[in-house]
């Protein structure tokens, strides 16, 4: 855990994840011309999770991050989560 | 203070600081996600009226200068002085051309009488009012932490070159980065939310 | 039992703790170059800011409880007693805001989490030392923009501490600097939580695992979540009633497409949240105070922990129970109507351990154990009289009436609020080193105590009969109801100004010295000097197998 050992990201894995997020934004602008009807938003939001979690993991070194970080943020996530989805127990039975 | 030197610990702040932010964007992502129910073609077509070019552009800038903070972050650590500032100066400079399109994007909006409280807005459909409501208040707020990102990049970029960021302490470097990250973060799902929504 | 609860006993001088000339964090500022008020304004010293933030504090109670006692004046008589309706909208107002973000939510993790956590935990400081001045200056600064709103642009805001929209964006009243101040207060307690969390986590000491800290500290760990991530939501929300009342966008306004029922349920995501950031570091007090006098190991130590984070969970998830008249969706009531009755079972598991370390304890009576006595009755009558409101059947019967209140004040007041004053008389002779006379503090938790169940019950009843909440007036039939509780308010105003007299009389001349460990506690506060010395520990500190383990506490009164 000591910052003399913690992890140096190289430069091609940098490089690597930046190439992934251009393709993945090329991806989802690409689908945003097609109507997929209803899964055009899940899709959508695939693929932006999918770009967070790669900036996440590499460029913010989650990866390389101790439990307590890793944990804690998945709770932050988890509380988002229920910030949302709770409200709608009220909006969608109105 | 001893716990200065404690790296890990410091991280620990910062994220826990991050997660306020998250939560934060979070309350307005709980307006747009129950708005978006409530009006979904309204927002369909707002969506279609917003610029998905500039969008694009904009957030393959953001994506460019989170590389390059990552990076920075790289050479400083292998003791590359140069080339850190270098990268440094890149992600701010990403940032500013950032904040220059937004300018002009929501100039362009306000040109054509779309603004919060314009009479287009409050005359027309509902659902097209809110859309661009929260439009203005999410990218609004968006832009204030590009701002302060920037102000965070630009200190250490003048840490780095005054040697009070090296190789072996460069906890501020890393947290500025870590804040940058959060602002290309919170982009990711702006973009896709009030940009490409069919 | 051959103890006898007088003051002198508790005044004598342990010699098994080293009494070394260590001088105390009064003699030695940090940094050490400060002298005179800087030595305080600029201090990195937790303790220190822990006594900033008790004067602060306490100035911004002692408003809040006569803000208070003047609105029960105001409603003692029909029509008006002392003030007109529009001052009577500001004074409720004002009594809530200042209750709520400046008095209750900080109170006990400002001042006794800031002085106490570092000690229990074996360490020195907090994590970011700096950044608790800083949390401190936005407390002040907050407080200070409360103030200036009273006097500036149409005065103190007449929408309840709520700022329920539409009301609050349409009033004339200064609604945006309160606002803003509410919002700069958030702050100081988010950055107060990310200190503590950091702290439980890296300056830990080394021995110490998760089971072996001391439950006040583990209850500040689960408050400081909630802080943590709850307050933002209110930050947000705050921010858009400003946004709202320059910018007219209309997010909750029906007229332009807004749902004023969003603004509710933003509000409340973090509000409701808010009231365990209270209740729950008043626990912690109470787990700590127990066991001592008991000179028992706490029943269920684990289970204590456990409930605590139980509760900061499952109290996330039951935000929309405040809104069962507001218009949402039946769904919606059936939901968070069951999932509040689940925020019951954590709360009940702490009470029923707390009882069951006093079955058969050899009890040593104290003020602060008085006051923890009175905590659990008030607190459980808080907390079963919530169940009602829980249940969406009476709510819609009782909702918004004097009900509320009283089951409101209940579990802050009688909880938070005496949680606050056992902590003051538990932990006063380590903060200053001086002990307190502990006749007139017993008459003072008496008279307070008497008071408050003639202030509160009444309404109660009031409430079950159908008198509202933040009326200006009533009906001829809740007079008396109304006249008792103005008497009973008097009382308990008196009680604990009373009890305020007598902590500030121990430091008249002839003070009475406090002993190293008065109690006889085994946390590790009690094992160095009062008051203690700058980095809290001349000696690495011993931590205990079991933080509640009694058996090596010489002063224990079995022994004497």
């Amino acid at each position: 855990m000591d910052s003399a050992i913690q992890h140096i990201t190289p430069y091609k894995t940098l490089g690597l994840i930046l190439v992934a997020l251009l393709v993945l934004t090329g991806i989802t602008v690409g689908v945003s011309y097609l109507d997929l009807g209803v899964f055009n938003v899940p899709i959508t939001l695939a693929i932006a999770s999918a770009k967070a979690t790669l900036v996440l993991l590499f460029f913010m070194h989650l990866k390389y991050e101790g439990r307590a970080i890793k944990f804690s943020f998945i709770g932050t996530i988890c509380f988002l989560a229920i910030m949302i989805s709770f409200t709608f127990w009220d909006v969608a039975f109105r | 203070m001893e716990s200065q030197h404690d790296h890990t610990g410091i991280r620990i702040g910062m994220w826990l600081f991050l997660y306020t932010e998250i939560i934060l964007f979070g309350g307005l992502f709980v307006l747009y996600a129950v708005y978006f129910h409530n009006y979904p073609r309204e927002f369909s077509a707002g969506g279609k009226e917003l610029n998905r070019l500039i969008g694009s552009f904009n957030t393959i800038i953001l994506l460019v200068s989170s590389c390059t903070v990552a990076a920075s972050i790289t050479a400083i650590r292998q003791a590359s002085k140069k080339l850190c500032l270098l990268l440094l100066a890149a992600s701010f400079l990403c940032g500013a051309i950032f904040l220059v399109n937004k300018y002009f994007e929501w100039g362009h909006k306000i040109a054509h009488d779309i603004y919060p409280n314009s009479p287009t807005l409050t005359g027309g459909p509902h659902g097209k009012n809110i859309f661009f409501g929260l439009y203005y208040v999410i990218t609004g707020l968006h832009g204030l932490h590009v701002i302060i990102g920037m102000t965070l990049l630009g200190l250490s970029f003048l840490f780095v070159f005054n040697d009070k960021i090296t190789a072996r302490s460069f906890a501020l470097l890393e947290n500025s980065g870590l804040y940058w990250h959060l602002v290309d973060l919170i982009w990711i799902f702006v973009f896709p939310l009030f940009y490409l929504i069919l | 039992m051959a103890f006898s609860p007088q003051k002198k006993s508790f005044a004598i001088k342990d010699p098994t703790i080293s009494m070394t000339t260590t001088p105390s964090f009064y003699e030695t500022p940090s940094p050490p170059e400060l002298v005179g008020i800087k030595a305080w304004l600029l201090t990195h010293d937790h303790k220190r800011l822990g006594l900033m933030y008790l004067w602060a504090i306490l100035f911004w109670f002692v408003i809040g409880l006569t803000i208070g006692l003047l609105i029960r004046v105001e409603l003692m008589t029909i029509g008006r007693t002392i003030m007109s309706a529009a001052v009577y909208n500001s004074a409720f107002t004002l009594h809530g805001v200042i209750m709520i973000f400046l008095f209750v939510i900080p109170v006990i993790p400002a001042i006794f989490g800031n002085f106490f956590l570092p000690i229990q935990l074996g360490t020195d400081d907090v994590f970011f030392p700096r950044l608790n001045l800083l949390s401190w200056y936005l407390y002040m600064f907050g407080g200070l923009l409360a103030i200036l709103s009273l006097f500036t642009a149409g005065g103190f805001p007449d929408t309840g501490w709520t700022f329920y929209v539409p009301f609050s964006i349409g009033t004339k009243h200064n609604v945006p600097l309160t606002v803003f101040a509410a919002f700069i207060l958030g702050m100081s307690s988010m950055l107060t939580g990310l200190n503590f969390i950091t702290t439980v986590h890296r300056k830990r000491s080394p021995a110490m695992g998760w089971m072996q800290i001391p439950l006040f500290t583990w209850s500040l760990y689960a408050t400081a979540w909630v802080q943590l991530l709850a307050t933002p939501v209110i930050s947000i929300t705050l921010l858009l009633v400003i946004i709202e009342r320059f910018f007219n966008i209309g997010l909750f306004d029906p007229d332009k497409g807004g749902d004023p029922i969003l603004y509710q349920h933003l509000f409340w995501m973090y509000s409701h949240p808010a009231v365990y950031v209270m209740i729950l570091p008043g626990m912690g007090v109470i787990s700590e105070i127990i066991p001592t006098f008991s000179r028992k190991a706490i029943f269920g130590y684990r289970a204590i922990v456990f409930s605590s984070m139980g509760i900061a969970i499952a109290g996330s998830l039951v935000w929309a129970h405040h809104m069962f008249v507001s218009g949402m969706s039946d769904t919606a009531v059936f939901v968070f109507s069951l999932l509040t009755f689940l925020v019951a079972i954590p709360s009940a598991i702490k009470v029923f351990s707390w009882v069951s370390t006093l079955y058969k304890a050899s009890i040593e009576m104290t003020p602060p154990l008085l006051y923890a006595l009175v905590f659990i009755y008030l607190f459980s009558v808080g907390g079963l009289t919530g169940l009602v409101l829980g249940a969406a059947g009476p709510d819609i019967h009782v909702h918004d009436t004097h009900f509320v209140v009283a089951h409101f004040h209940f579990t802050m007041f009688g909880g938070t609020g005496f949680a606050f004053f056992a902590a003051l008389h538990y932990w006063w002779p380590k903060m200053f080193g001086v002990m307190y006379d502990f006749r007139r503090a017993y008459i003072a938790a008496t008279l307070a105590t008497v008071g408050f169940m003639f202030h509160y019950v009444p309404m109660f009843i009031l409430g079950l009969k159908g008198m509202p909440r933040r009326s200006y007036d009533f009906l001829p039939q809740f007079s008396q109801g109304n006249g008792l509780a103005a008497v009973g308010g008097i009382l308990l105003f008196s009680g604990i100004i009373l009890m305020l007299i007598n902590l500030m009389l121990s430091f008249r001349k002839n003070r009475i010295i406090a002993a190293a460990n008065p109690w006889g506690g085994c946390t590790l506060e009690w094992t160095i000097p009062s008051p203690p010395p700058l980095h809290n520990f001349t000696k690495e500190p011993h931590i205990k197998e079991y933080p509640y383990d009694f058996s090596d506490i010489p002063d224990s009164p079995q022994k004497t």
